[in-house]
């Protein structure tokens, strides 16, 4: 068999390779490696970057060596600025057929779904979406490993297509590359440029404001999130995990049963359909644990739980457990936390 | 307006997942059934469409007979007809079941539903992919992940979170618009709905299956979700306990006085 190009849409946050897609870079190269027996080799990993040369800072080139890509093309097309779903999938589509690639990847976020699907569209092939691992048999299919219920099973599945697409999950386990692009250290990948042909259709569809939302800590982004459930009783139940929450320099997440009662704003929601966190610690009071919750907290370093209840599902997936009711517990801690900051 | 919504029935599953002895599905004698999360509130936000300005809702539903059910719970909220594309209860790959929704909203013609919504991704498969294939099938623009809609005259506009802040797009009817879980609250079904919902006639269509390019094996529960937590203690007693342990994850700094970057106390 021979080397196998493969493509990989690669998306940036603030100047660097965002952690998605480097996972998908993971992927990625994986799919790149030959697996004819007595013959490793690795083909070409092209990351595809939707933008300008001017507006790339040189060090992404560098970060790009260090995650396994052997080139960085960057696409660019008249009228094309900004994010645009179809006319992405179209020059993915055309790279892909200019490159005879046997695969083409991105990380399965907003943009990389959408983008990939429009692709699998486009070309009629299926799209393996959330996959964590991948490798080629030989036989011209490959091997997945994919989530279903956001990561709560994983499918074991079979692709076979004349071009592999697929997105890769984003809490997929960041594969080791050391011993994949040892020599390229401290060096950039080399620069390409691709224009797509686009027709007017392709940009209909394009994003046309993007404001950051004011201040605060996000969610999906914060070091410490105290979590309440059904326990916490009703909306005037918060007060306390919010003054907790602002203590430890945290916000507060929900379950899904607090969104549909009315009790917080659905943006508060953890889980499957809410946002997906990743904290140093996670403190889940009166919560219980539904499959569909912990899709969204599994990533959290460590899982405390406070609950009345010690056969709660979340008590088989959490680190400790204080047995009680939260609305004593957590009182008593807001207490001891300023009790000790007051000493300090 | 006339509003088509494509739901999936999908296992109620709750605080664990239990596989059938063959790794093939998810075990559902003990759960039941229901309506992902991100569609429910697809078909609230096309109920609220035509309470505006008038027009039916239509869903649409492929999956084996038993998916009447959630059609007829989608009729409660206030969706008018049901379409089920029956099959012979094996999973269809997204390639299929776009072609098949295609075919159907084909066949009623190119006028039939300028507004088409689907969840963003189906709660148990999560593809991420028939309503952008649907559209692709039929010659229109597709918006995913929205959690705001607004409709004017030929005109939608829809806004989408990402990456901290919001994107908004403009396109023209018709178009498929996938829909997110927060765009709105779902209402609970009202009595009247009920037995609406009850007496609607379902138009049955039973297309083709087809084998998708993508084939599943078999299906696993990931490893190391089975530990156990260790119990610090009982009620407002274990709090000495509990603050040790955030302690030992150096959690207990005092904020403000380390002034970690970007803690807002």
């Amino acid at each position: 068999m021979s080397s196998r190009a493969v493509l990989c849409l690669v998306e940036l946050d603030n100047g660097e390779v965002a952690a998605a897609s480097q996972r998908a870079l993971a992927v990625a190269r994986s799919l790149a490696v030959d697996p004819s027996p007595g013959s490793p080799s690795a083909g070409a990993l092209t990351a595809v970057v939707f933008g300008v040369a001017g507006q790339l800072a040189e060090s992404v080139a560098v970060d790009l060596a260090r995650h396994g890509a052997t080139e960085l093309c960057l696409v660019s097309a008249e009228g094309l600025t900004g994010y645009a779903p179809v006319a992405w999938a179209r020059g993915l589509e055309q790279l892909a057929a200019q490159r005879t690639a046997a695969a083409v990847v991105a990380a399965a976020t907003d943009h990389g779904s959408e983008v990939l699907a429009h692709c699998g569209a486009l070309t009629g092939l299926p799209v393996a979406a959330n996959c964590v691992a991948a490798a080629a048999t030989g036989d011209g299919t490959w091997q997945l490993v994919r989530q279903r219920w956001a990561g709560s099973l994983l499918e074991e599945a079979v692709l076979e297509a004349p071009c592999a697409l697929l997105t890769v999950a984003a809490d997929a386990a960041a594969g080791d590359l050391t011993a994949l692009a040892p020599a390229t250290a401290g060096h950039g990948v080399p620069v390409v440029k691709f224009t797509p042909s686009l027709q007017e259709a392709d940009l209909r569809v394009r994003a046309t404001e993007s404001a950051e939302q004011g201040g605060g800590l996000s969610l999906a982004t914060a070091r410490v999130v105290i979590g309440g459930g059904r326990g916490v009783g009703g909306p005037e139940g918060f007060a306390a995990l919010e003054e907790l929450a602002g203590l430890l320099g945290g916000v507060v997440g929900v379950s899904r049963v607090v969104t549909s009662q009315g009790w917080r704003p659905h943006r508060q929601q953890v889980g499957q359909t809410g946002t997906k966190i990743s904290p140093e610690l996670y403190l889940a009071c009166g919560i219980s644990g539904a499959i569909q919750h912990m899709a969204g907290c599994q990533s959290a370093r460590h899982i405390v739980v406070v609950n009345t209840d010690p056969d709660a599902p979340i008590m088989s997936r959490a680190d400790y457990a204080v047995i009680g009711d939260l609305n004593e517990v957590i009182p008593a801690l807001v207490a001891a936390i300023r009790e000790t900051a007051g000493q300090g | 307006m006339d509003v088509l919504v494509c739901v999936k029935r999908v296992p109620m599953v709750g605080g664990k997942v239990v596989l059938t002895a063959d790794g093939q599905e998810v075990d559902t004698r003990m759960s039941g059934f229901t309506v992902s999360p991100h569609e429910e509130c697809a078909v609230e936000e096309a109920v609220q469409i035509t309470e505006r300005s008038g027009g039916t809702v239509t869903v649409l539903t492929l999956g084996p007979p038993e998916a009447a059910e959630q059609l007829r719970d989608m009729l409660a909220l206030g969706a008018h007809r049901g379409i089920l594309l029956e099959t012979d209860g094996r999973e269809w790959g997204p390639v299929a079941t776009a072609a098949a929704i295609a075919a159907a909203v084909g066949e009623l013609g190119p006028g039939a539903f300028p507004l088409i919504m689907a969840g963003n991704e189906a709660a148990d498969t999560g593809g991420y992919q028939v309503g952008i294939r649907v559209a692709h099938a039929l010659g229109r623009p597709c918006v995913t992940g929205i959690k705001r809609l607004e409709v004017a005259g030929d005109v939608l506009r829809a806004w989408r979170e990402y990456g901290g802040g919001q994107e908004g797009f403009e396109v023209a009817l018709p178009a498929v618009v996938g829909v997110k879980e927060g765009i709105n609250l779902p209402r609970y079904p009202s009595l009247p709905g009920r037995l609406r919902a009850k007496r609607a006639e379902i138009t049955v269509l039973r297309p083709a299956w087809q084998a998708d390019g993508l084939r599943k094996v078999a299906l696993r529960v990931p490893a190391g979700s089975a530990q156990r937590a260790r119990v610090l203690g009982h009620g407002a007693e274990a709090v000495p306990e509990l603050m040790r342990v955030l302690g030992e994850m150096g959690l207990l700094a005092p904020v403000g006085v380390t002034g970690r970057d970007g803690v807002v106390a």
